[in-house]
């Protein structure tokens, strides 16, 4: 980490407007070209219950939500009494005093009361005490006023010059306070002069699919996945992107699957229970050959589970969707850099193999809000449609007129042709069909052209195979352990290996991305090299251990595993290293934060 | 081979199109033979439909049809047009997929009673209310034919079939009304008995901007004994010999509710005052079919949106 790390929290009841002050703060400290992360612990209600976002910021990147805190506001007596015992020497507690009680403090915690009455007697509402409370953070940073007097201003810009003079007001009376009765925090958070982008990942996913040249795009609305439709019902009529809101998930998939035939580059996104509807459809479009995104925003399952909580539950829902075997592209970011990434590198693979391709992300990394360099956000990318027949072009007498949609090949990609292109016209089918897409299915069903239809299709994953590059070995090659994970993990694990490594226990990270078709040549050879190694998973069963022991053999050390809901904190894979040090095989640790 | 961008536009007026050479309805034998039952009354949808597009002189690469799962969802492979035999159920889902992706093209979704009112009976709701611009053919022969015999969303009430030894006792579901309700733009119900009936319905659906639904009767005469061509034959007369107006919805929904001894066929209700899905989707308003556009967007735009975040 840098010089300064620092986590704040904000609690309080849905409705009591958390999300403001943590944007405004997290677009301040951006402009500083401060890194941050965000993760929100929410639950399913509008109004009510209690959430809990934790924002952390550094000079350097911020690779999880942390461990510590170093300032909790408390927007209710239910934060103060759930989350002061978090609270350690150092820190700090705002909470507006007129209503709520603190609690013990630990030793060198500062209690940090402000009376909303006191320094705002004239304003209405109650979300007055979180401008104060944001300013009073503010000035505990070190960060000037005058940054949240701009911010403020354009905020409330829209509701006349009255309501702008009222917020900044109530603001500098928080400012002013916490200058005269607070100890500010050691290290005033500085600006390193390179500002920075403030995204979630769900915005990252369906910006990568603009990027990749989606033209349609469907969902049905379901958590964690929401926010790409959200994203693209904002932005489509701008880009040119079809946005349609589909009466369930099977209409959603085929749906894309009907524009994505047609030409169009076609996506949607889901949770696991929608997921699970477009199971069927998914192998239709392997079986018909059409290129198709499916992005499954993992949540906790099954059935309709714990709809706002994390998990890496739907690995083997992917693996297996469907009923026969079939090919398919399976990748998991595993960062907000790859969440916009690997949209335009899988819709070119998927165009390339005329198969389905299925994004896997999860609660953590898609309603995670994350600072990203804006060179990052590159949508200057490489297209490649694939093998597309144009009549443009003299194919046809190449083909003599007969054309042959799923003519057998030595890759297994037969080059398509989009409905409404003269002299290619031809049927596909999701019953077995031989070359020319006749179905071999009924009639006389032919056992030799169905394997040889079936292996042209499967063929096409070493083509895939061979398009991707295996995955590396992040840190020292000759560390004591060797930490494995799949997707969202990346960053808490590889924070892990920092705090592992002030402690004298060495650990590198083998972080897979592309989990169908899988390098297991390239894992082997990496499994061969490790002294220990400990397979870490956001789930109950061990999903990528299992699925890795399936395809290669191979067998981890030890398993530090969670699927209580919550995301792995540094501290507890720090712990589960130890604790499979010492000869535990599998470490599931308690979450302490209880929200 | 990777040239992206299909270049074939449809003919857009009529006297373009009569210039092009004409098709008979042997251009668009498909490659598979029909393996229908001797007798089924798909036979004469399938040759209904290719009737109706040799006289809208639509070239085969012009228009897609688009099925389920079941007997009748056999149709696109024995047309030559485009076609998808999709899913059972989710003709309509994908034919929406089809005719937003390209609305230059002429979408035709086919299938059965049980694939379009049973399992896709959801998409059958919604494709209507968003008036898609496409002609939904259903094959109604009130029964399941293809594993053999079981009650339908349309089998009469009493029918004795390998689920419903005793008979059934469930009502079934009528489509006309169902229809005309969810808001459909052009409702009509054909029989197979009467071919050139059918072909003016078909041509009349197709022809139509937005969602069109064609009902037909298509007697299984494999497996029900109950609706079989002699029962419609007695019953059916052509609402047009009875001088209905398909805009007045009062009628058309007084006519869809009959059903005994006699049995209407024709134009229920049809609606040319609202537009289609595509009419009215703002990023189809300028700029041709979403599947001809190319990909990417500009460094402009792209600046725009990073922007946003910063």
């Amino acid at each position: 980490m840098g010089k300064v790390d620092l986590a704040i929290a904000i609690g309080g009841a849905a409705g009591q407007g958390i999300a403001t002050p943590g944007n405004i703060l997290a677009r301040i400290l951006v402009r500083r070209g401060l890194h941050v992360n965000v993760y929100d612990a929410y639950q399913s209600i509008i109004r009510g219950g209690h959430i809990f976002l934790t924002l952390r910021t550094s000079d350097a990147p911020v690779l999880s939500h942390g461990d510590r805190l170093d300032l909790l506001i408390c927007l209710n007596q239910d934060t103060m009494d759930r989350h002061l015992k978090l609270m350690g020497a150092g820190s700090a507690i705002l909470f507006n005093g007129d209503r709520i009680k603190p609690g013990t403090a630990s030793p060198g915690a500062q209690l940090c009361p402000f009376s909303v009455k006191g320094l705002a007697p004239n304003v209405k509402g109650d979300l007055v005490q979180n401008t104060i409370a944001l300013a009073a953070g503010l000035q505990l940073m070190g960060v000037e006023f005058s940054i949240l007097e701009e911010i403020l201003t354009r905020q409330f810009r829209s509701k006349g010059e009255a309501v702008v003079k009222e917020n900044v007001g109530v603001a500098w009376a928080g400012y002013s306070h916490a200058a005269a009765h607070y100890t500010p925090f050691p290290f005033p958070l500085p600006d390193t002069g390179k500002p920075l982008a403030f995204i979630d990942g769900n915005t990252a996913l369906a910006m990568g699919g603009a990027a990749a040249g989606v033209r349609f795009y469907c969902a049905y609305p379901m958590s964690p996945s929401t926010g790409v439709l959200h994203w693209m019902a904002s932005h489509g009529r701008q880009l040119g992107i079809m946005v349609r809101q589909v009466e369930d998930e099977l209409g959603v998939i085929n749906m894309a699957i009907g524009a994505a035939h047609t030409g169009v580059r076609a996506m949607c996104a889901t949770s696991g229970g929608g997921f699970a509807l477009m199971t069927e459809a998914l192998g239709a479009a392997a079986m018909m050959e059409i290129p198709v995104v499916c992005i499954d925003v993992q949540r906790a399952g099954p059935a309709t589970g714990v709809p706002t909580k994390t998990e890496q539950g739907d690995l083997w829902q992917a693996l297996g969707a469907g009923q026969g075997d079939y090919p398919r592209i399976i990748v998991a970011p595993t960062s907000i850099e790859e969440c916009f990434s690997v949209v335009p590198k899988l819709f070119n693979l998927v165009d390339r193999f005329q198969c389905p391709g299925i994004i896997l992300s999860d609660l953590l990394l898609s309603e995670g809000r994350f600072s990203i360099d804006p060179a990052a956000l590159d949508f200057n990318v490489a297209i490649d449609r694939g093998e597309v027949i144009s009549s443009n072009g003299a194919a046809a007498d190449q083909h003599n007129g007969h054309y042959n949609r799923y003519e057998i090949t030595p890759s297994g990609i037969s080059p398509r042709a989009f409905p409404g292109t003269e002299g290619y016209v031809h049927v596909v089918a999701t019953d077995e069909h031989d070359e020319d897409g006749v179905l071999i299915s009924d009639e006389f069903t032919n056992p030799l052209k169905r394997q040889a239809m079936h292996e042209k299709r499967m063929r096409k994953m070493d083509g895939v195979l061979a398009r991707l590059d295996p995955p590396e070995l992040f840190g020292p090659a000759d560390a004591q352990v060797t930490l494995v994970g799949w997707g969202s993990t990346r960053g808490v694990i590889r924070e892990a290996i920092e705090h592992l490594a002030a402690e004298g226990i060495t650990a590198n990270n083998l972080q897979v991305q592309w989990i169908v078709p899988l390098h297991g040549d390239a894992i082997a050879a990496i499994f061969g090299r490790a002294r220990r190694t400990i397979m870490v998973e956001n789930n109950y069963s061990g999903q990528f251990a299992r699925y890795l022991r399936s395809e290669t053999g191979l067998v981890a050390d030890g398993h530090i595993r969670k699927y209580d809901g919550e995301p792995f904190m540094p501290h507890h894979i720090v712990e589960g290293v130890k604790k499979v040090l010492v000869g535990t095989l599998r470490y599931v640790p308690t979450h302490e934060i209880l929200v | 081979m990777s040239v992206v961008v299909p270049s074939a536009h449809p003919a857009d007026s009529p006297q373009e199109r009569s210039a092009r050479p004409h098709l008979t309805v042997r251009d668009l034998k498909g490659k598979a033979e029909p393996d229908w039952c001797p007798g089924c009354g798909d036979f004469g949808v399938l040759n209904a439909l290719k009737q109706a597009i040799v006289e809208l002189e639509l070239y085969p690469h012009e228009v897609v049809t688009v099925s389920g799962i079941g007997c009748s969802s056999n149709l696109p492979g024995y047309i030559n047009t485009y076609g998808m035999h999709t899913l059972h159920g989710r003709a309509l889902a994908v034919a929406s997929g089809v005719a937003l992706a390209n609305h230059e093209l002429k979408v035709i979704a086919t299938g059965g009673d049980g694939d379009g009112y049973g399992i896709g009976g959801n998409h059958f709701m919604h494709s209507i209310r968003r008036n898609v611009d496409l002609t939904y053919i259903v094959m109604d022969n009130q029964i399941y034919g293809l594993t053999t015999g079981q009650v339908s969303p349309t089998s009469i009430k009493g029918m004795k079939t390998k689920s419903t030894p005793q008979g059934s006792v469930e009502n079934p579901i009528n489509p006309i009304p169902v229809a005309i309700a969810a808001g459909a733009t052009y409702v009509a119900r054909g029989y197979t008995g009467q071919i050139r009936h059918l072909v003016e319905l078909i041509k009349g659906g197709i022809t139509h901007k937005g969602f069109a639904l064609i009902d037909c009767f298509s007697p299984c005469v494999t497996f029900n004994r109950d609706n079989t061509h002699d029962f419609f034959k007695q019953r059916t007369y052509k609402l047009e010999d009875r001088g209905h107006d398909p805009s007045d919805f009062q009628a058309a929904m007084e006519q869809a509710y009959i059903w005994g001894d006699e049995i209407p066929i024709g134009l229920f209700w049809k609606r040319d005052d609202l537009p289609s899905l595509d009419q009215l989707e703002p990023v189809l308003a300028s700029g041709g079919a979403l599947a001809r556009r190319s990909l990417g967007i500009s460094p402009e735009l792209a600046q725009g949106l990073v922007r946003e975040l910063m």
